[in-house]
């Protein structure tokens, strides 16, 4: 709640031109499209999935209007080293928080920017395990994906090869794979001691793979190690969405339209889709499309197809049989702290440095009393960031918390990015009040069930051990919770099912969805790759479909 | 009870690189900015002098010109900016700190003979604090429903906190490397630090 100057609220892609992200100041060409005319295309949100399929499609030669609800930002001018400054980052309009173990949303899960939360996420790569994706036949819990993982695994190659990944020669676990485009980062303190603890214990670990480049490529200088990165990266290191897919997409021809929130999608007689109307500027328009793409991440797209209800589709679109918005789910992102006889320093470098997939894989191990996995990283949080941690868990105040904060320098952490299992009642519903624009604001309803706490419990133990075993002292445990996932799953069954398997809505044909919500599980790994992988999936099946 | 805290960084200012390639023009402008602290403009006076009290219990600061706190939380109040998240067992922002700050004065003059939370000593402030983190309340109506350690540590300290440690102070007093845009650092490993981040610190435990 806390940026001090109001943020600058003029939209900066406009009159032929989107801002040169490379640049303090200074723009590149983009092209316009009028709005009566219908484009090939209206994709609503640059984010993970948006951004990618904006590129694909305009390079196969559709005409793609992009919208973002964010600003187009300038890394370089815009991207204080300042947490309370670049707050300005997340969507921080109001969600309702529900359920027995309710969300925090805002920072902790969203981003409202070209770039969506790329632009400040953590840069961890992480692929699925080649079971995840027939969950439930292979492994006996969840869902099963409709896609084969071999097929995902193509697309994981050309996304890494296209942000440049910088990972390990060797990665312990999964299918052999391709070396990563990019060698791996020099490991920080903070690492060093999961790697410690790994060794201590027994498990692999391995140097994570990361979205920053650890060479320069293009006009991207390698990473510098400032530790900033979940507040923005002001050297353009990141190979986020607003350097990498969205200039490529509007070289092709793609318009962005920035701080332009999409309020509804609009549908004509015969129940599909005609475009979109969006409030830009100080006045509500409309865009004409032949198809319409929902790619604002697993609230803001089931928001906005149930904001988008008409006598023909009383319920919202996709929702005849009420499934839009359920199965929402989170990663449990417990944690372990502790502190060490030295210095270590966990600012430096990107906050996860190295990590631990052991319980992704460890199907037969007897202490396992859960279904699904886990991976954990080692943590390197901003001052403001750890304080708010350490205060909400534990209510320390006072000379207590300077005296605990005093030893930042000396802290480690380790945290889990925890399965957990779809369920029908985690879900975004709409709220009785609305917001400015006078759009009903999305509720959260969220409860864990046994088997998440069963994982939670395990991987807190674990992460305990193994900090011990690194040295550890005085430890303590959060809980939390991040990336949000589904909500409106794709699968083979229109019943139980919103989307088929490339994303285009069971019953408006010309409706698709493409980013995390599509997703028919989490899995124990951070999400980015997977949606950025199925995005570029999905592209190609409409350039080969030849929907236009 | 506690002792007064010192930092194991007498001397660290991380301000001392402004002029160096660890700021970048962004960053400057930024901080040069929150130097005036704004005006009050949402809270009263009597809330305002509730929450600066709070803010000292909160951050004890020892200092000649102490990091100011109160004014940004009202500032951003006044301009309605939130968190993103609204529990559903919590009321909107605004009016979860004004239903807070006036049930923290009520749990005070409760416990203390009609005194209000501004006229109580540091530890008594304290201690009341302690025991509405634990959900012991003397005047539960007050709260009107808002769970009590919900607003203490999801609203109250985490935001006090949030703002102070993003203070060049307050990381100067950590020995946090400060901003580092462009520099960045080199040396990453234990027994390294880089020539422009602070020294290595000492802590009683260690003496
Ligand atoms: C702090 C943090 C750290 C993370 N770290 C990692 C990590 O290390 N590794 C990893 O794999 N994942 C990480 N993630 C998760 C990852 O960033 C997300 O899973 C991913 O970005 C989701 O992609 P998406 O396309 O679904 O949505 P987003 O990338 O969030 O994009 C959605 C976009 O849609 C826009 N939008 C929404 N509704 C509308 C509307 N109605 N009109 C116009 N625009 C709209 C929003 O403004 C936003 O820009 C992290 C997330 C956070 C918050
Ligand atoms: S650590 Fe690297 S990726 Fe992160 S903000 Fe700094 S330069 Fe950018």
């Amino acid at each position: 709640m806390t940026q001090d100057a109001p943020r600058n609220d003029r939209p900066r892609a406009v009159n032929g031109h989107a801002p040169d992200v490379f640049k303090r100041e200074g723009q590149v060409p983009m092209r316009e499209y009028p709005k009566n005319a219908p484009v090939d295309f209206v994709i609503v949100g640059a984010g993970c999935g948006g951004s990618v399929l904006a590129a694909k499609l305009a390079e196969a030669g559709m005409s793609v209007v992009l919208f973002d609800a964010g600003p187009f930002f300038q890394p370089r001018r815009d991207f204080a080293s300042d947490e309370r400054e670049q707050e300005k980052l997340y969507w921080l309009d109001p969600r309702i928080s529900d359920g027995d173990d309710p969300i925090e949303l805002g920072a902790n899960n969203s981003g409202r920017a070209v770039g969506g939360s790329s632009v400040h996420f953590q840069m961890v790569s992480l692929r699925f395990r080649p079971e995840w994706f027939k969950a439930r036949s292979k492994l006996g819990y969840g869902r099963d994906w409709p896609v084969d993982w071999r097929e995902m695994w193509r697309y994981y190659d050309e996304v890494e090869e296209a942000l440049k990944i910088s990972g390990p020669i060797r990665y312990p676990w999964g299918p052999d794979r391709g070396r990563y485009p990019y060698r791996e980062h020099e490991v920080n303190e903070a690492g060093l001691v999961l790697a410690r603890g790994a060794e201590a214990l027994g498990v692999d670990w391995a140097p994570t793979p990361l979205c920053t480049v650890s060479a320069p490529s293009g006009k991207s200088p390698p990473c510098a190690y400032r530790g900033m990165c979940k507040i923005g990266c002001s050297i353009n290191a990141k190979q986020s969405m607003p350097i990498t897919y969205v200039p490529r997409a509007i070289k092709a021809g793609a318009e962005v339209r920035d701080l332009a929130m999409v309020g509804r999608i609009e549908t004509g007689a015969d129940g599909r889709a005609t475009g979109v109307s969006y409030y830009r500027d100080g006045k509500w328009r409309f865009q004409k499309a032949e198809n319409v793409v929902a790619a604002g991440y697993s609230i803001e797209t089931p928001r906005l197809l149930l904001n988008s209800s008409t006598a023909q589709h009383p319920q919202g679109l996709g929702n005849a049989d009420g499934l839009v918005g359920r199965n929402l789910m989170v990663h449990a992102n417990d944690a372990v702290w502790g502190e060490f006889d030295e210095e270590i320093r966990w600012y430096k470098g990107p906050p996860s440095m190295a990590t631990c997939e052991h319980w992704n894989y460890a199907d037969d191990d007897p202490s396992k009393n859960f279904d699904g996995g886990y991976s954990f990283m080692s943590q390197g949080p901003l001052p403001g960031d750890f304080a708010g941690t350490l205060t909400s868990s534990t209510g320390m105040f006072g000379d207590d918390l300077l005296e605990a904060m005093g030893r930042y320098n000396r802290m480690a952490g380790l945290k889990m990015v925890g399965e957990s299992m779809p369920q029908v009642d985690n879900r975004v519903t709409l709220a009785d009040e609305t917001d400015e624009l006078g759009l009903p604001r999305a509720k959260v309803t969220h409860s864990f069930c046994d088997n998440d706490r069963r994982l939670q419990g395990h991987g807190r133990k674990f992460m305990s051990r193994m900090m011990r075993a690194a040295g550890g002292k005085n430890l303590f445990e959060t809980q939390s919770t991040a990336h949000l996932m589904g909500g409106c799953p794709m699968g083979d069954d229109p019943e139980t099912s919103v989307t088929d398997d490339m994303g285009r809505v069971w019953n408006v044909d010309n409706l698709w969805i493409c980013d995390g919500s599509l997703m028919p599980t989490g899995g124990g790994v951070n999400p980015a790759m997977t949606i950025l992988a199925n995005a570029a999936r999905i592209a190609d099946r409409i350039i080969d479909a030849r929907f236009d | 009870m506690s002792q007064p805290f010192r930092t194991p960084y007498p001397g660290y200012d991380v301000l001392d690189k402004w002029d160096s390639p660890s700021f970048d023009d962004q960053t400057r402008e930024v901080l040069r900015a929150r130097r005036d602290p704004p005006p009050r403009r949402f809270l009263d006076p009597n809330q305002f002098a509730l929450l600066e009290a709070l803010c000292a219990v909160v951050i004890p600061q020892r200092r000649p010109e102490p990091v100011p706190i109160a004014p940004f939380i009202d500032a951003a109040l006044h301009a309605g900016r939130g968190t993103g998240t609204r529990f559903a067992t919590m009321p909107p922002e605004r009016d979860a700190w004004l239903r807070g700050l006036e049930a923290i004065d009520a749990e005070a003059r409760a416990a203390f003979d009609g005194r209000g939370f501004c006229e109580l000593v540091r530890p008594k402030q304290a201690r009341l604090l302690r025991s509405i983190d634990r959900g012991d309340c003397r005047a539960p109506e007050a709260w009107q429903e808002m769970p009590p350690q919900k607003f203490f540590r999801a609203l109250l300290l985490k935001q006090i906190v949030q703002i102070y440690y993003s203070a060049p102070a307050a990381m100067s007093e950590i020995g946090y490397g400060g901003p580092a845009s462009p520099r960045g650092y080199v040396r990453l490993k234990v027994g390294q630090i880089d020539p422009w981040e602070a020294p290595f610190g000492t802590w009683e435990d260690q003496a």
